[in-house]
């Protein structure tokens, strides 16, 4: 019984970190319409930023993190104005295959420069033990971490100006741009934000486990998963479904082999798709 | 067309060819490198084996056979730890590079399809660095293993720790993989056969950078001892969460990862984890021909500026043993050095080689024997004892 505890416990952990990489990708298609496929190559981008911050430059792990944030923005902004910018309201395949492509550029690059190999950053902290059961600090510094970084996120979207406009903009572009709201300057910068909540992601990831040029992939499947859970275009619902779907993650795998966990992801993700199209957590929108 | 020119053309035309009659003879080995992806650390290791060997081999003359002597070139490609490229690459090295002898990949995954292309051409391989009994049990006719097969890997450690706690409860926690599942199903059968209980029985999928579940699972099954693992990125990994989580494990092997030098980054994680080793430098087999353990050692640490572990000298045995059978067979015609690999039974730094010549296992390395190792701490610094079977240890367990 305890062990479930654990386990559910671990879960909400890691999940409280898909749930940040999520509210990225459900950003970006709240606001413009656009699934961002570039989602895992920038998860990617945020973990060995990491890598090369902490192990090559010496700097502190967690001092990575805001250095990543400007990092993905800036990224962002750039891949919005090369691939996004000239598909947006027009059809929807167009921007998928805009951003796929993108993402197809920066992982072959990505293979071209660091191989496939496994990349580690070791951060070394003691954990908190519970009845045999040890969380590492690791494990708890990210959930605080991506909490955080929500919450600054909550306070940009709702008591700024550039939050309201990116709000103006979600709800109705034409009717922004006509209250003089500069929308293609609101629309690159919402993308950098995305950007950039998936590169911190990253980042949090990078000090859990190792990785791979290719590990962005699973990562962005989650989030997809989780997106859903949390109903497109809604940050409080992406992080609520991460937790969620560590939760469940937490919860299964105790009762059957650790290899089954994808399979009970997906079964909730088609569920969730055929009973509740606009999200679970959809009441959660203001 | 002038007589002049005539002359000139046919001048020219028989210097070019009497160039290439002055040229070295040579001898090409094919094989692949893992030198990206996750199975490049213990792939590396294996290619050091091999390009020590033919470095000595050639700085000495060469091989001789039938009158000649032949400098050794090694024709290899890096296959990305992935099957898809093995199968491309070997076809090009028999085909394209016309390599006259291959070497296998590393792991027992990558080579099971090696093994299809240079059966298929009808090209000896040595197969180092790959344990797996079934690619052997197909029907080949010229694979040849260096390696123990897989079976034996744990058989050691249940041995050990059935000695120690009689009473022990066993979490089996391994990789999804050819290799490591041919190990451990031998291993579950050896650990019900010595009486002592499975807490635990689980597969991790390769891709596998999590272990905090499975590491939950293991707490919650109450397992003393921990028998599996993989290959190098899963292990280490898995070696240094169980460490962070605290899992109250008394003994830990796993399979592949402890053996290689790189595992003593993992500090205080490390100590206690032993590992099912093919060879270690500190053997003292008297070899019928090659230098013994302890030379061998020497000259990779003076090559390397590391100790080799056993995937090197493996490679490294490879070599050895394909130089003796050309040497003996005097040609470097396949079915001659065939038939002298069959008749084998040699020892060599890497222990005593034997293959089998049953149909229906050909190419199976019967005459070599495993050791356990584990990391200890000596005088403050992490270092590997040989600690099973007892006539072969140099330190006694930590349990």
């Amino acid at each position: 019984m305890i062990g479930v505890v654990a386990s559910i416990i671990d879960g909400v952990l890691v999940g409280a970190v898909y749930g940040l990489a999520a509210m990225g990708l459900t950003l970006i298609w709240g606001v413009m319409n656009v699934i961002n496929l570039t989602h895992g190559a920038m998860i990617v981008l945020g973990m060995f930023a990491l890598y090369f911050l902490a192990s090559a430059l010496g700097l502190p792990p967690y001092g990575a993190v805001p250095v990543t944030i400007v990092i993905g923005f800036v990224v962002g902004v750039l891949v919005y104005w090369i691939a996004v910018h000239r598909v947006i309201g027009r059809a929807h395949l167009m921007s998928l295959l805009s951003t796929f492509a993108m993402n197809m550029v920066l992982i072959g690059l990505g293979t071209a420069l660091f191989s496939t190999s496994p990349y580690n950053v070791p951060v070394p902290l003691p954990g908190i033990t519970w009845r045999g059961y040890t969380f590492t600090g690791t494990h708890v510094v990210a959930a605080v971490l991506a909490l955080l970084i929500a919450g600054l996120l909550y306070l940009l979207l709702y008591r700024t100006r550039i939050g309201k406009a990116i709000r103006a903009v979600a709800d109705n572009r034409e009717a922004a741009e006509l209250n003089g709201i500069p929308t293609t300057q609101v629309l690159s910068f919402a993308f950098g934000l995305g950007v950039a909540l998936a590169s911190v992601s990253g980042t949090l990831i990078a000090t859990l486990f190792p990785f791979t040029v290719l590990s962005g992939g699973a990562y962005e499947l989650k989030s997809f998963v989780v997106t859903v859970l949390g109903g497109l275009g809604n940050p409080a619902g992406a992080l609520m479904g991460g937790v969620a779907l560590g939760l469940i993650e937490g919860v299964a795998t105790p009762f059957m082999p650790v290899s089954w966990t994808p399979i009970i992801e997906f079964v909730l993700f088609v569920a969730v798709l055929i009973l509740f199209p606009r999200g679970i957590f959809a009441f959660a929108r203001s | 067309m002038t007589i002049n020119r005539l002359i000139l053309i046919t001048a020219a035309a028989l210097l070019t060819f009497s160039q290439t009659s002055a040229a070295d003879d040579t001898l090409t080995i094919g094989f692949t490198v893992s030198r990206t992806g996750k199975l490049n650390n213990d792939s590396i290791a294996q290619m050091r084996g091999f390009e020590l060997w033919r470095d000595e081999l050639n700085a000495k003359g060469g091989i001789a056979a039938g009158g000649k002597q032949y400098k050794v070139n090694f024709v290899s490609y890096d296959d990305e730890s992935a099957n898809a490229r093995v199968q491309q690459l070997y076809t090009r090295i028999i085909n394209q590079d016309k390599a006259q002898f291959l070497f296998s990949p590393y792991s027992s995954g990558v080579v099971a399809t090696a093994a299809i292309v240079s059966e298929q051409y009808g090209r000896i391989m040595l197969t180092t660095g790959a344990a797996e009994e079934k690619t052997y049990k197909l029907g080949n006719k010229n694979l040849f293993q260096v390696y123990s097969s897989a079976d034996l890997y744990l058989a050691g450690a249940v041995q050990a720790v059935k000695e120690l706690n009689s009473k022990a409860d066993v979490a089996l926690v391994y990789k999804d993989d050819p290799f490591s599942k041919a190990v451990l199903q031998s291993a579950r059968k050896q650990v019900t056969e010595a009486g002592l209980k499975t807490a635990l029985d689980e597969a991790y999928s390769p891709e596998t950078t999590d272990f905090g579940p499975i590491i939950n699972k293991i707490v919650s099954a109450k397992a003393d001892v921990l028998l599996g693992g993989g290959h190098y990125p899963d292990g280490a990994t898995l070696a240094r969460q169980l460490y962070d989580h605290k899992a109250g494990l008394k003994w830990v092997t796993l399979l592949v990862a402890p053996d290689s030098p790189n595992f003593a980054t993992l500090g205080d994680a490390a100590v206690g984890v032993s590992v099912p080793s093919q060879w270690e430098p500190q053997v003292s087999f008297k070899p019928d021909f090659g230098p013994t353990a302890e030379e061998f050692t020497q000259r990779f640490q003076a090559k390397y500026a590391i100790e080799p572990g056993y995937h090197a000298a493996g490679g490294y045995a490879a070599g050895v043993l394909l130089q003796h059978a050309i040497e003996q067979a005097g040609t470097l015609d396949q079915a001659t050095v065939a038939d002298v690999l069959n008749k084998m039974d040699v020892t060599t730094m890497f222990g005593r080689t034997k293959f089998s010549t049953n149909p229906k296992e050909h190419g199976l390395q019967i005459g070599h024997e495993m050791v356990l190792a584990q990391w200890q701490k000596k005088d403050g610094k992490l270092v590997k004892e040989v600690i099973w079977p007892k006539a072969a240890k140099t330190a006694d367990i930590l349990y």
